[in-house]
């Protein structure tokens, strides 16, 4: 079986389980409990305090542990802005920027991000003042359907700043020495996947908003 | 996802003894592999104990010029730490080798020594699978098993071992601590770690139950060329058919083979061998291929022959 079959199998099957955990969720209603040493009585009955701080806003959720911090995201926050994709961190639709680095939100719980910063591509941009990124992916049509666009701006936004940071990557030649090249791009970029094939304009995209800040 | 209960932990004593004294419990990290298993209900905790903020995110120089790494480092860190870069360069190509960016920034370096297989078999929770559901068979040996092991497999179970930084680390000596929960530490060489199947598949690791990983120590750095070769069906973000994780020096090398076996497969006889050919006859003695994974063999020796006679 090839990775590419393995990765629809997977994707597939995932469908069906966020149907059924979505439903579960949406039945597990109770009394409000805390993170203590000693584990609550029984799973699936409490609730968890959590707040994120989504975009510069403070949040308070009560959650059942199951909630991933996407479906926090989508589902108790209503910012749909975020994607589910696969649901199982293949895809890279999901991906926001937590602390600043980029993260897969289907691959962590919410109730793991107490207290933590979250950027979401509503925080990055609005349509009256569109981020950088959002606005070379329309000059440079680095989407169709759009469905991966938010996940791979945010993707973006993090793998911009791993380079400035001197992160490798394995493409790197001298470890010691990491510069931005398309190569560097399309091997970093390699977590979001775009169904419609619109890599060579997201490299595109990517590439002259970071002429932009060097210049 | 089946229910579970939440905690966060704030020591690792206090972190091992809630695994160890909670039935179904299990330590949570990056959390990039056991939420993906939790999702398809392989793996089923009852009770998670979030161990993200024990401060064990640090990379520290030993006493004996080497470096220990926290259980909590995540893999990005760990492969543009300036150190493993300069000194290790091995274990900083394999951990940029694998997985995604995205993936890189959350999962931790003990989680990935302990991520589990990806046989397609073990995650179809409608196909028996003995290392997920002990006693119900092995879909694979028959079935699709292109993508497993060739090497250590047994009548039970050919899943193969997924991680490509272990690979390097186990090239390099690494040596796992540990904290139980009686508070007791211990050290483990990287080579016992893992364990093969033989009759018992659903057991990974010697860890003990409630055992956690608490760092990582590397030996002083070994001087000579570091490589780490990865040979998969896409460019990037496939996990690898075969692996090479080297360190070639004057006079002495380290070959370490990833992608073939259900741990990482070194065979210390075999590197004082000159020729990449008789590293492989000795490193791959005993293979069991399948009809659809031989071609691994054929893979590996080539691979090293790249990687040594380059």
């Amino acid at each position: 079986m090839s990775d590419a079959t393995w990765f629809l199998g997977v994707a597939a099957f995932s469908r069906r389980g966020v149907i059924v955990s979505a439903g579960a969720a949406a039945a597990a209603t109770s009394a409000p409990g805390i993170v203590s040493a000693e584990p609550p009585a029984k799973a699936g009955e409490a609730t968890v305090a959590v707040t994120l701080v989504v975009d510069g806003q403070p949040r308070r959720l009560d959650l059942d542990p199951r909630v991933t911090l996407l479906d926090a995201l989508r589902e108790h926050l209503h910012l749909t802005g975020t994607k589910k994709g696969c649901d199982h961190g293949q895809c890279g639709a999901c991906t926001v920027l937590v602390g600043g680095r980029r993260i897969n939100s289907c691959l962590t719980l919410a109730v793991m991000h107490d207290g933590d910063q979250v950027t979401t591509i509503e925080g990055l941009g609005s349509p009256e003042r569109l981020h950088p990124l959002q606005a070379a992916f329309v000059k440079h049509d680095g989407f169709q359907c759009g469905y991966c666009t938010s996940g791979q701006i945010c993707s973006a936004v993090g793998m911009l700043d791993e380079i400035r940071r001197g992160v490798p990557s394995h493409v790197t030649e001298d470890l010691a020495q990491v510069a931005y090249s398309d190569d560097e791009v399309r091997e970093r970029m390699s977590g979001n996947i775009c169904r419609c094939a619109a890599y060579p304009n997201i490299v595109a995209a990517i590439r002259e908003v970071h002429e932009g800040a060097v210049a | 996802m089946r229910p579970f209960t939440y905690q966060r932990a704030n020591s690792p004593a206090e972190a091992a003894a809630a695994v160890a004294r909670t039935p179904g419990a299990k330590f949570i990290a990056g959390g990039t592999n056991l939420l993906d298993l939790m999702k398809l209900e392989v793996e089923t905790p009852q009770h998670l104990v979030d161990v993200n903020h024990l401060g064990l995110d640090q990379v520290q120089p030993t006493p004996e010029r080497g470096l220990r790494i926290g259980a909590l480092v995540r893999n990005t860190d760990l492969a543009a730490d300036a150190r493993v870069r300069r000194d290790y360069g091995v274990l900083s190509r394999a951990l940029l080798s694998g997985a995604s960016g995205q993936l890189r920034n959350k999962a931790t370096t003990a989680g990935n020594l302990l991520q589990r297989t990806r046989c397609p078999y073990f995650y179809d929770v409608t196909k028996p699978c003995n290392k997920r559901t002990p006693g119900s068979g092995c879909a694979a040996i028959e079935g699709v098993s292109r993508d497993l092991a060739v090497l250590g497999g047994s009548e039970a179970c050919i899943a193969t071992y997924p991680s490509d930084m272990a690979v390097a680390m186990r090239a390099l000596d690494a040596t796992i601590e540990t904290v139980d929960g009686a508070g007791a530490v211990r050290t483990i060489p990287i080579a016992e770690l893992h364990r093969l199947p033989g009759d018992m598949p659903e057991v990974d690791t010697t860890l003990r139950s409630g055992e956690m990983i608490t760092a990582v120590t590397l030996p002083p750095p070994i001087v000579g060329r570091h490589v780490y070769r990865k040979v998969r069906d896409r460019a990037s973000y496939a996990f690898a058919l075969v692996s090479i994780a080297a360190v070639l020096g004057d006079g002495h090398r380290r070959v370490a083979f990833g992608g073939l076996a259900p741990k990482p497969w070194r065979v210390e006889a075999a590197e004082a061998h000159r020729t990449a050919q008789e590293i492989a006859d000795v490193a791959l003695a005993g293979a069991r291929p399948t009809r659809q994974n031989a071609f691994k063999l054929t893979l590996a020796r080539r691979t090293l022959a790249a990687v040594v006679e380059a």
